[in-house]
Order: C-alpha cells, then structure tokens, then sequence
C-alpha cells in the first residue's frame, strides 16, 4: 500500500488523440481512481454487514418462511433489520435528536487514539515497513506514561508534558528495537512486532500484579488513577479531551516529515526501492530504525491518549484492540496523513456508535469488525470492487488487458518492499 | 564451509568465514545457568513423578537435589560452549547436535531449578508431558498451515483466522448434526474457506498477502463473534453443545509410562495430528509435489519455465494448508472444552507462526517448535499452582521471545523459502 500515492491505479491515457478517447481518460480516471473505489468499498461492506445482521434477524427468519406467498413483508423486514441497525449507529455516533451532537463528541473521544496510532502504521507502510507491533507499542507508551502519571508528583501543566513525554518515548523504544533488530540482523519486521506485541502484553499484565503499579487495597490488576495534573484537561460534558488536538498535531507533523523533510524523502525512496535508496546514498539501516522509532513514538502517542485521556486508569485492556484497527485505519486511509485522519474518524464513529446500536437493536459490536475488515479487503483490490459494479467492461473494450495489469500496481510494491 | 584441503599447509589455508554467534550465546547462557540454577538454585530437593496410576510396570520418582543438579548440568552447558569455541577459533562451524543437548540440559535445569524453588516442590512428569503434547495440538495443526502455504510462496498470517473458523464451525455444526465426527470435517472445511480468501485476494487479485492475512483475522473474529452472540447464545442447547470427540485408548501400549498416553491414548484429533506431521513431511521432501511445491516457493520463474503452475500449486497449497488448520482449531470445541466462546484460539494461531519460523519451515522442525511451546504454556500454569518464584507471565512470554531470538539469528539461522511472500505474475 505504501506506494498507492506514487503511483495511482490507472495509468495516464498515454495517446489522447481524438475526443473520443479523451473522454474514455477521464471516465478511467474516475472509474478506476482510488476515490471510488473507497467510497464503493464503504458501501459494499456496509451492505454485506446489513445483509449479515439481517440473516440473523428473528422477523426475518419467519417472514421468508411465507416469501412467495408475501413477498413484501420479507422484504420490508429485511430492509427494516439491515437500516435499523446503521441509523441506531448513526444516532449513536454523529448526531441524535435527544442528545443532539453529543455522540459526535464521543466519536472524535475514540478516533483519538485510532489516529495516533494509525499514522504510526501509516508511516511505516510509506517506509516499506508493515508495522503489526502498534499493539505492543501503545502499551509500553501506556505503561510509561501511566506510571508517570500516578508515581510522580509534578506540577500542574508540566506533569502533563512529562507524561507525554514518557508515552511517546515507551512507545519508540518498543518500535525502534524491531527496527534495530531488523536493521542488524535482517529478521522480518512482521513477525518480530507481532511476537513484541505478545510480551509487551505480558509485560503488562505481570506488571499489575507488582506493587508498583497496582493500586493500594485492591486485588483486581489496576493501577491508581492518574493524578489531576497528568491528565488532558476535557471538554465539559463529554469525554473529549484536548488528545484530539494533539492527534491533529500529530497528523500534521506527519504530513510535514512525509512530504516536505528529508528524512520523510528518505522514507519514501527507501519505501519505494531499498536497493535504489541505498544506492542513491541514503543510510537504509538507519532509515529503517528511525521509521520504526517514531511510528512507535506515535503508537506511544495514542498510549498517552488512552491512560491520559480517555481511561485515566491503566487496566490490562487498555490497548483493546487499538493496534489491530490502526491497521485497518491506516490502510483505509491509504497511507497518506489526512487519509489517516478521516478514516480514524470513520472507524471512531463505527466504534462509539456501536455502543448504541448494541443497546438499541441488540446487534452485537462485532458487526464493525466485519464492516471494518470489508472494507479494507475491498478497498485492497479495485479490481474486484469494479467487477461488482461492471466498471471494468467499459475500459476493456480499448486497450485490452489494461485494467488487469494496472490495478494491481497499487499493492504490489509493498510486499518487494517488506520482504528486501 | 568445507573442510580445507588436507595438503595446504596450515598458514595458507584459506580462512572460511566463522561466526561466533553460536559460541558467544552459549557461554553466556550457559554460564548464567551455572550461576542462577547451580550456585543460586533451591537447597531443596526436587522430585519428578515418572508414572501414573494405570502404568503396567511403575518406575521410581525421580528425586534430585537442587544445587548440586544445577551445577552438573550448568558445567554441561559449560563444556559445550567450550567445545563451540574451541570448533570456532579451527574455523569449523558448530555441529547441529551441540545446541540441540545444550537445549535439553538447560531445560531440565530450568525446571530442577524452578520446581525446587517451589512451595510444594513435586511434579508429575508424566501430567507435564502429556499436557504440553495437549495443549500443542492447535499449534502443531496451525504451524503445519503455515508450512504448507509458505513452503509455496504465500505467508499466512491468517492461521489465527483459519483455527477460529474451524472452532466455530466444528461447534455449531456437531451441535446440530449431533455428530461430532461432522463437526471435524466442517471445521476442515472452514478452514479451507478462509484460506480460499487468501488466496483469491493474495493470488488472483494481488493484494499484499500480509494484508489479507491481517485482516482475515479480524474479520473471522468479528464474524464468529456476531454469530456467537446472535445465534449461539439464543440457544446453547440447539447451537452450542458439541459433545466431545471420544479419547481413543489403545490397550496395552497406552499403559506404557510417559511415551503410553502420549501417542496412545488421544481423540482422534490427536492422532490426525501425527499422521498430519508425517504427510506433510513426507509430501514436502519425499515426493515429485513436494519437490514442485518448494520449487514455486523458492523461485517460481524458474518452476514456471519448467512448466509447472505457480499460481494453481499456489493455490492448492493454500487450501489444503487451511483445511488442516480448520482442523486444528476444532481441538477447541470438540476436544478441550465443548462449547465455543468468543476468541477461543486466543493468540494460538500467532504462536503456531512463531513455530513455523523456530522450527525453520520444516514440518518436523515445526512439530518439535510446537511442542516446546505447548510444554511453555503448560509448565506455566503447573508453576503456577505449585507456586515458584517465577511470574508465570515470564513463562507465558518464552515462546515469543525465542521466536524474536530466532528470526534475529541470535540461535541458529532460519530462512524463509526465497519468494515468500512475493506475488507470481507471470511475463
């Protein structure tokens, strides 16, 4: 993925002649762009999800047992179970008529952490690096930055600073050792940050069962709540806390080292071909610790954002499955910062709203991760998505075998990447 | 590094390249286990149970003081390490067989150690074995998976995904059919299914296989989730209440001690599980498949050329690799528990990948990294109930950080087959 901004899926009309094929450039750049096929890719997930809450919809189940006796009640009830459940998870997500646009404030309380994170796996990709490890990275920066935050006494807006500070170092620490690892010994980034995952969460755990961290009186593994001053000042009435702009922040930094730094230019020649970076004088090794260092740095960010933010307390679940989603985020967002950002807010909104939509409609929260995990395998192959829709007809008529070879282009190089 | 010429002259042999990875890291370990198990050990005696109540002859337990085991076996180590220098400092690399009994003697030492530090300090060998092959079932069934698919060239992250699929379906289809026997072949089948995504976006559609896989996880888990909770939990009675497979005794074999219950006393999942690890073995480096297989994982243009199909071997291998661990994942429903839950495999299918790289893509490599792990998880929690000094979230995280030490090539060196990973296009 980390090249599906270099180089887009359609390749440029090479020989626009006539009107004609003048035209036909524009409907492939339309048709066979990214932007459609992401918003396609929503839609098709959404309603196979729909299609699955439906299978499983009791009303469903009795009126297809009379479907052509009464077709329409079938299908009304099929509409009803599908639809019931998205407007519950809007009205629980961006805006409802009780609370007005409350819930929105909750979805930009979970797109928090998913955005810190899901720039850190999206800097990676961009590097060539497939980081799996934000899991292990936001926990280390939990740890760190909840320790500081309940053991030391600082004062007031300095504290705050110290326990950033502290996250986002734990989480680099965590990221850069794989990228040493894998500088100096060559072993495979994916397989190492999923084996640091595991002992950063069994660090954790093994960590508040010492008296260190759990909290005095207590037998369940939960460490004291933060101090006062260590935590992000929220907005009152919800739990929105100032992280979110520091997530904001942290999208623009990002989008300043990728696109405007040296060491970002570096990222992304090395992303695009080790051999030819290496050549060209850039320091691979190096490139390679730092890129992991700081997309550690930014898991560790959404660390703080979770132990300083939104929990205030570091519990054993305190990544849930944050690392996993910053996945998804970062490849719905192809990679790119802003990219990131949006679809953090998207799956921010799926998660918050799917609190209610579990209250309501009683259809349970796993819904998103199918939602979630569609949309990623769709928006990964165009081609397929433009199969569904029949757009890949229309091109093949011209220059044949086009789209076939052309599509996959946005994926390929990723893995050349990963593996050298 | 063959041995040089024996006419040369000793100055003008050409020096071969010599790594001190092996020596270094066995010194080390080696004198710290001197240190920590012998001089530092428990002044206590350990005692290691041998046999079980329905063995046909009974052996003595096995007693041994603390101290003085860890030392003899901490000198061991040390005499080894010497022996890996003094090979290294010839220019001859270390023979496989020196790490392997470095391995056994620090593990016996390991557990002398912790067992004797403990409260109550007895243990039943025979239990521990026979639980470690236990608890090793899924994992040798997922690292099989893995093998297969990355023997052809594809990584299969998604083992996880294929284990849960094969849980879930073993699950609701016995509870309906009433048949466990049906449930093993659905879980096949489920695993299969997964792996027929994988291949179809990592293959036909050339998306990155690390993608798929990843992502399969997820949505294995969301889907089995959705299920659970929408169909399973309305009525357990009706979609959640497999039944156990029946644990088949062999008589008079299964009596024998420690190696009886292990190999012959299984359900028949158990026993799947050695015929598995043989057929793999056997058809990866015994027959004119495997020979193609690994040619496509190695370097498909050159198996291309020679007229085999990279994509459709591929694609076969894929399959096959998930039906097996479809199979491993119904070990969850259908032998361990008999009911399914949320997240059943729990991280094993991470572990079975872990197994795959320790046991350096090869199938018996692969059993034996399984079961150390399985042994791992299963003395962790036996400390845990004899109380030892040691976390068990230390023990919980060895099989992570041996796997870490081993892609690193800190123990040995193990390589990936040369196109894993890399998408075939043919042209």
């Amino acid at each position: 993925m980390s090249q599906s901004e270099l180089s887009p899926g359609a390749p440029p009309p090479t020989h626009a002649n006539t009107i004609n094929e003048q035209q036909h450039g524009i409907w492939v750049r339309i048709t066979q762009g990214p932007g459609l096929v992401s918003v396609l890719a929503v839609f098709v997930a959404l309603v196979l999800g729909g299609l699955l809450i439906a299978a499983t919809d009791a009303k469903v189940a009795t009126t297809a047992g009379y479907l052509f006796s009464r077709p329409s009640d079938f299908f009304s009830a099929l509409w009803a179970a599908g639809t019931d459940s998205y407007v519950s998870l809007f009205q629980g997500s961006i805006y409802n008529s009780r609370q007005g646009f409350a819930p929105f404030l909750e979805t930009l309380t979970v797109s928090t952490p998913l955005i810190c994170a899901g720039l850190g796996v999206a800097l990676a990709f961009r590097a060539g690096l497939f980081n799996i490890g934000a899991q292990g990275q936001i926990i280390i920066g939990s740890i760190m930055a909840a320790y500081a935050g309940f053991a030391w006494h600082l004062p007031f807006g300095i504290h705050l600073l110290v326990v950033i500070f502290m996250g986002v170092l734990g989480g680099a620490v965590w990221g850069g050792l794989v990228g040493l690892l894998k500088a100096r010994t060559g072993a495979h980034e994916v397989i190492l940050t999923i084996m640091f995952n595991y002992v950063a969460l069994y660090f954790l755990d093994f960590l508040l069962n010492t008296k260190a961290f759990q909290r005095p009186g207590e037998t369940n593994p939960i460490s004291p709540i933060l101090d006062p001053s260590a935590v992000f000042p929220a907005l009152p009435g919800s739990r929105l806390h100032l992280g979110f702009v520091m997530a904001i922040g942290l999208t623009i930094l990002v989008a300043w080292i990728l696109n405007r730094s040296t060491i970002g230019f570096e990222f992304r020649a090395v992303g695009a071909n080790p051999a030819a970076a290496r050549t060209a004088g850039v320091n691979v090794a190096r490139s390679t610790i730092l890129v992991m260092a700081i997309a550690g740095a930014l898991a560790g960010a959404a660390g703080v954002a979770q132990v300083a933010g939104t929990e205030q307390v570091l519990t054993a679940g305190i990544a849930a499955s944050l690392g996993f989603d910053a996945i998804t985020v970062a490849l719905l967002g192809r990679s790119t910062p802003w990219g990131t950002f949006f679809a953090g807010l998207l799956f921010g909104a799926f998660r918050a709203g799917a609190v209610t939509m579990q209250i309501s409609t009683g259809t349970p929260i796993d819904i998103v991760l199918v939602v979630q995990s569609l949309i990623v395998l769709f928006i990964a192959a165009p081609p397929l998505v433009r199969a569904m829709f029949g757009l890949n007809r229309k091109s093949k008529n011209k220059p044949p075998k086009t789209p076939k070879h052309a599509a996959p282009a946005p994926a390929a190089p990723a893995s050349q990447g990963g593996g050298a | 590094m063959s041995a040089p010429a024996p006419t040369l002259p000793a100055k003008l042999r050409p020096l071969a390249p010599v790594s001190w990875k092996t020596p270094i890291m066995l010194s080390v370990i080696g004198l710290l286990s001197l240190v920590f198990f012998g001089f530092a050990g428990s002044e206590q005696t350990a005692t290691f149970g041998i046999s079980t109540g329905g063995d046909v002859f009974t052996l003595p337990d096995l007693v041994v003081p603390g101290i003085a085991t860890g030392i003899v076996l901490g000198l061991g180590m040390c005499v080894l390490a010497g022996y890996s220098i003094f090979l290294a400092r010839e220019h001859r690399p270390t023979p496989g067989w020196v790490p392997m009994v470095f391995a056994a003697l620090f593990i016996f030492a390991f557990l002398v150690w912790v067992v004797s530090g403990a409260r109550t300090p007895q243990i039943s060998l025979a239990g521990l074995i026979a639980g470690s092959v236990t608890l090793a079932v899924p994992l040798v069934f997922g690292s099989l998976s893995g093998v297969l698919c990355e023997r052809a060239g594809v990584v299969n992250i998604a083992i996880e995904g294929q284990l849960l699929g094969g849980a879930f379906s073993a699950a609701i289809i016995a509870s309906v059919t009433g048949s466990p026997m049906l449930g093993l072949l659905a879980a096949a089948v489920a695993g299969a299914l997964v792996s027929v995504v994988l291949a179809i976006f990592s293959i036909k559609y050339l998306v990155n296989q690390i993608i798929v896989g990843v992502v399969l996880n997820v949505l294995v888990s969301g889907i089995t989730g959705f299920l659970f909770t929408t169909v399973m939990q309305e009525d357990p009675e009706l979609y959640n209440s497999p039944g156990r497979l029946p644990v088949i005794d062999i008589p008079g074999l299964s009596a024998i001690p420690i190696i009886g219950p292990i190999l012959f006393r299984q359900s028949i999942v158990g026993y799947l599980m050695y015929i598995a690890v043989a057929a793999v073995w056997i058809g990866l480096f015994k027959t004119r498949w495997g020979l193609r297989v690994r040619a496509v994982g190695e370097h498909p243009k050159a198996a291309d050329t020679l007229g085999i199909k990279v994509n459709t071997t591929r694609f076969v291998n894929v399959v096959l690799g998930g039906a097996i661990a479809g199979i491993g994942g119904s070990f969850f429903t259908l032998v361990a528990i008999d009911s399914f839950t949320k997240e059943i495999s729990g991280g094993r299918g991470f572990i079975a990948l872990a197994a795959v790289i320790f046991g350096r893509w090869n199938p018996i490599g692969a059993f034996f990294a399984a079961l150390l792990f399985g042994f791992a998880d299963n003395l962790q929690s036996i400390l845990t109930i004899i109380g030892t000094p040691v976390p068990s979230q230390f023990m919980a995280m060895l099989p992570y950080v041996v796997t870490v030490f081993a892609v690193a090539g800190l123990v040995g060196k193990s390589r990936a087959p040369a196109a894993d990973g890399e998408p075939y296009v043919k042209g």
